[in-house]
């Protein structure tokens, strides 16, 4: 028996922020919870079951927080998961949520991610003080810069590149009502002139530390056909993982993310993804991942993918737009990213983007990944029902 | 072989909370001596209150003060209190129904000893003397012989009301880093760095993790590999992170040593750090007393060829 086709009906997210101190944790997740149904104008009681993500417990230092989430995303009664999967874990928790849509295990599933860094320290969750272990060296972006330069030395690409991107997502994210950094004076002079934190990475290409939340209602073909707005349909979705850290381990491309792009182009049917797929929305946390990633999910060629940055083809109005929602680098609650990703996806081939809507957009990849580059969570969404 | 070493871990964070509309009142009501609950859409009174029902989800906002006094709903000695629980001598665990509420409350009775305590025995809060919003304003509950109390109509409005708390959380770990890590910690006391190598794939891990990860078998060869290695590749870190006595710039590496098949990641010093580049070849500096390497310097070698490292960034 064929798999069930899968539509995204409802999507919410709160106005991502530095600190939402006005509500708990069960307020910010019920907020993307109610304005997902708002969106595909559905109760609670339309709800069969409820999946949800977030980085590490130890972020906000909540044991197992659906525990007490259940009563706010209405889960009484219903089934209610929780995905766990580092920074990749809002693509995987949409993916799960998806797989039991199409297994036909429920008609409709609430799928939500969240993270309230105001009331987290990430980097002290990450980084315990290990007896007998080397202290941290570097902090945050010291674990990424390496990989950065790798990636320079193999490609060739000038140093300009990172700013690029950050210029271009920071631009982006002014026509994005939900993102949390509007940077109206914004300049690619400013980008490139501020502080060089962890060379070759510069302040302006990190991404900032937010509160927020992000959900979405996915349905099978009775729940799309009763819909009101344009469903996005699901027509391939897939994880993989690999180690933090193997002999051979390529930081710089990881086999796991090629893997997982080429499971969700076999399911789709995609031939060639810079010419099948219109747009990307890829986890991009510093901006040199836009060049990386782009080789990775086989847009470009090895070593070739900063070319497209550099000729505007990742622009809003470029072939290949990438990040049109501002991405990582304006939005970071990190167990939300991942999801965030998968949202915009959707919104975009519904025809939803609002101001930074790409015409045409017909089938949409979104990509989220996490840990040491180990956990890699992507989905191809189109306007158009899969084999139709 | 080695003792396999041990150590305590202490893992502990002072969290904050925004505590929400409903949260806000219940823990300010403490500090005010007043307990409230919430109306639930089926007319239910509980306590402590939520932010949302139960049974349909809608938003809760109906606060409702209940009693001081309440009924044991059900209970547990606990002979041997532990740091941070709300008594230092032996207390029972209470589940209290306030008089007026549906729901009863986690919290502690004193009494001298288990055959002062059964369910359905009358109890009142003992307030703490000094209150700041937090559960344990209600110090504990105490047997009480006395009329019910009849709740006020608080409406759950307070001046200056909290809306934010410190959660400070604890734990504490016996941390071991297994055989393999302790077998290289202490090959390291002797300023030598010995890895595993894989039965399977031949790679060397360093510092060993017991098993390849790539193959999924245990690693028990060991091989001294380095001193020397090569840069694979670095930042220069221009912000001082906290808890850390470096002074910046600085240069952060990952470092190849001589037969191993992973880089480790040091700091790099006795050399400017924009001279830094990959394929730098150097050594371990080590200072008297401590496990690790304090730095790599330059061994005045020819830099390594790009291809003799470039599956090792």
């Amino acid at each position: 028996m064929s798999k069930e086709p899968v539509a995204v009906t409802g999507i919410g997210q709160t106005k991502h922020v530095a600190a939402r101190r006005d509500v708990s944790i069960a307020g910010l997740v019920r907020e993307a919870a109610l304005r997902a149904l708002a969106d595909a104008e559905l109760t609670w009681a339309d709800i069969d079951a409820v999946v949800i993500g977030k980085a590490p417990d130890f972020f906000e230092g909540v044991m197992m927080p659906e525990l007490y989430l259940a009563d706010a995303l209405g889960a009484v009664g219903k089934p209610m998961l929780r995905v766990h999967t580092a920074g990749s874990v809002g693509g995987s928790t949409a993916l799960v949520a998806a797989n039991l849509v199409a297994a036909r295990v429920h008609g409709t599933v609430l799928t939500l991610a969240f993270e309230k860094q105001s009331e987290s320290n990430a980097m002290w969750g990450l980084s315990l003080p290990i007896p007998f272990q080397q202290p941290l060296l570097a902090g945050a972006g010291g674990f990424f810069a390496p990989h950065v330069r790798a990636y320079m030395r193999r490609s060739g690409a000038p140093d300009t590149i990172g700013s690029l991107v950050a210029y271009k997502d920071r631009r982006n994210a002014l026509l994005n009502p939900y993102a949390h950094l509007h940077e109206h004076d914004i300049t690619l002079e400013k980008v490139q002139a501020s502080p060089m934190l962890w060379d070759p990475i510069r302040y302006s290409e990190t991404c900032p530390s937010s509160d927020g939340a992000c959900a979405m209602v996915l349905t099978d073909r009775a729940g799309a056909a009763r819909a009101p707005r344009p469903p996005a349909w699901l027509l391939g979705g897939a994880m993989r993982s690999e180690p933090t850290l193997f002999a051979g381990k390529d930081f710089v491309s990881p086999q796991a993310g090629k893997d997982c792009a080429a499971d969700v182009y076999r399911q789709a049917g995609i031939a060639d993804p810079r010419r099948d797929i219109d747009a990307v929305e890829m986890y991009v946390p510093f901006s040199w991942y836009e060049p990386m990633w782009l080789e990775n999910l086989g847009f470009a060629a090895e070593g070739e993918g900063w070319k497209l940055t550099e000729a505007g083809v990742t622009e809003l109005d470029g072939d290949l737009p990438v990040n049109m929602s501002g991405g990582v680098l304006s939005t970071n609650p990190i167990g939300a990213s991942g999801m965030i990703r998968f949202a915009e996806a959707a919104l975009q081939v519904r025809g939803q983007a609002g101001e930074h809507q790409v015409a045409r957009a017909r089938r949409v990849l979104g990509h989220a990944y996490g840990g040491g580059s180990q956990f890699f969570s992507m989905w191809l969404v189109g306007s158009e029902p899969p084999d139709s | 072989m080695p003792e396999v070493l041990k150590a305590p871990l202490v893992v502990e964070f002072p969290f904050t909370r925004s505590l929400g509309p409903v949260q806000s009142a219940f823990l300010t009501g403490l500090r005010e001596g007043t307990v409230l609950g919430v109306r639930t859409t089926d007319g239910r009174v509980l306590v402590p209150p939520v932010e949302y029902d139960p049974v349909t989800a809608d938003d809760l906002s109906d606060l409702v003060e209940v009693a001081p006094t309440g009924t044991v709903t059900t209970w547990a000695w606990n002979h041997e209190p532990r740091r941070g629980q709300p008594l230092a001598t032996p207390f029972a665990w209470v589940l209290v129904r306030l008089d007026g509420a549906d729901t009863a409350l986690l919290h502690v009775l004193d009494v001298p000893g288990p055959d002062a305590v059964h369910t359905g025995m009358r109890v009142r809060v003992r307030w703490a003397a000094e209150r700041t919003g937090a559960i344990t304003d209600i110090a504990c509950f105490e047997p009480y012989e006395g009329e019910a109390v009849e709740p006020g109509g608080h409406s759950g409005v307070f001046e200056n009301p909290l809306t934010g708390i410190v959660a400070p959380a604890r734990l504490d770990y016996t941390y071991s880093p297994g055989r393999a890590q302790s077998a290289y910690i202490d090959a390291l006391s002797a300023r030598r760095t010995v890895g595993e190598r894989c039965p399977s794939c031949r790679k060397v891990y360093v510092p060993p993790r017991g098993a390849c990860p790539t193959c999924g078998v245990a690693t028990a060869e060991q091989v001294e590999v380095g001193p020397r290695g090569t840069v694979t590749t670095f930042c220069i870190v221009n912000i001082k992170a906290k808890n850390l006595d470096i002074e910046v710039p600085y240069v952060y590496a990952h470092i190849a040593l001589d037969g191993a098949d992973l880089a480790l990641h040091a700091r790099i010093g006795g050399i400017p750090y924009d001279r830094v580049r990959m394929g730098l070849r150097v050594e371990p500096v080590w200072t008297e007393g401590a496990r690790y390497p304090d730095h790599y310097r330059p061994t005045g070698e020819p830099d390594a060829d790009y291809e003799t490292y470039k599956e090792l960034l």
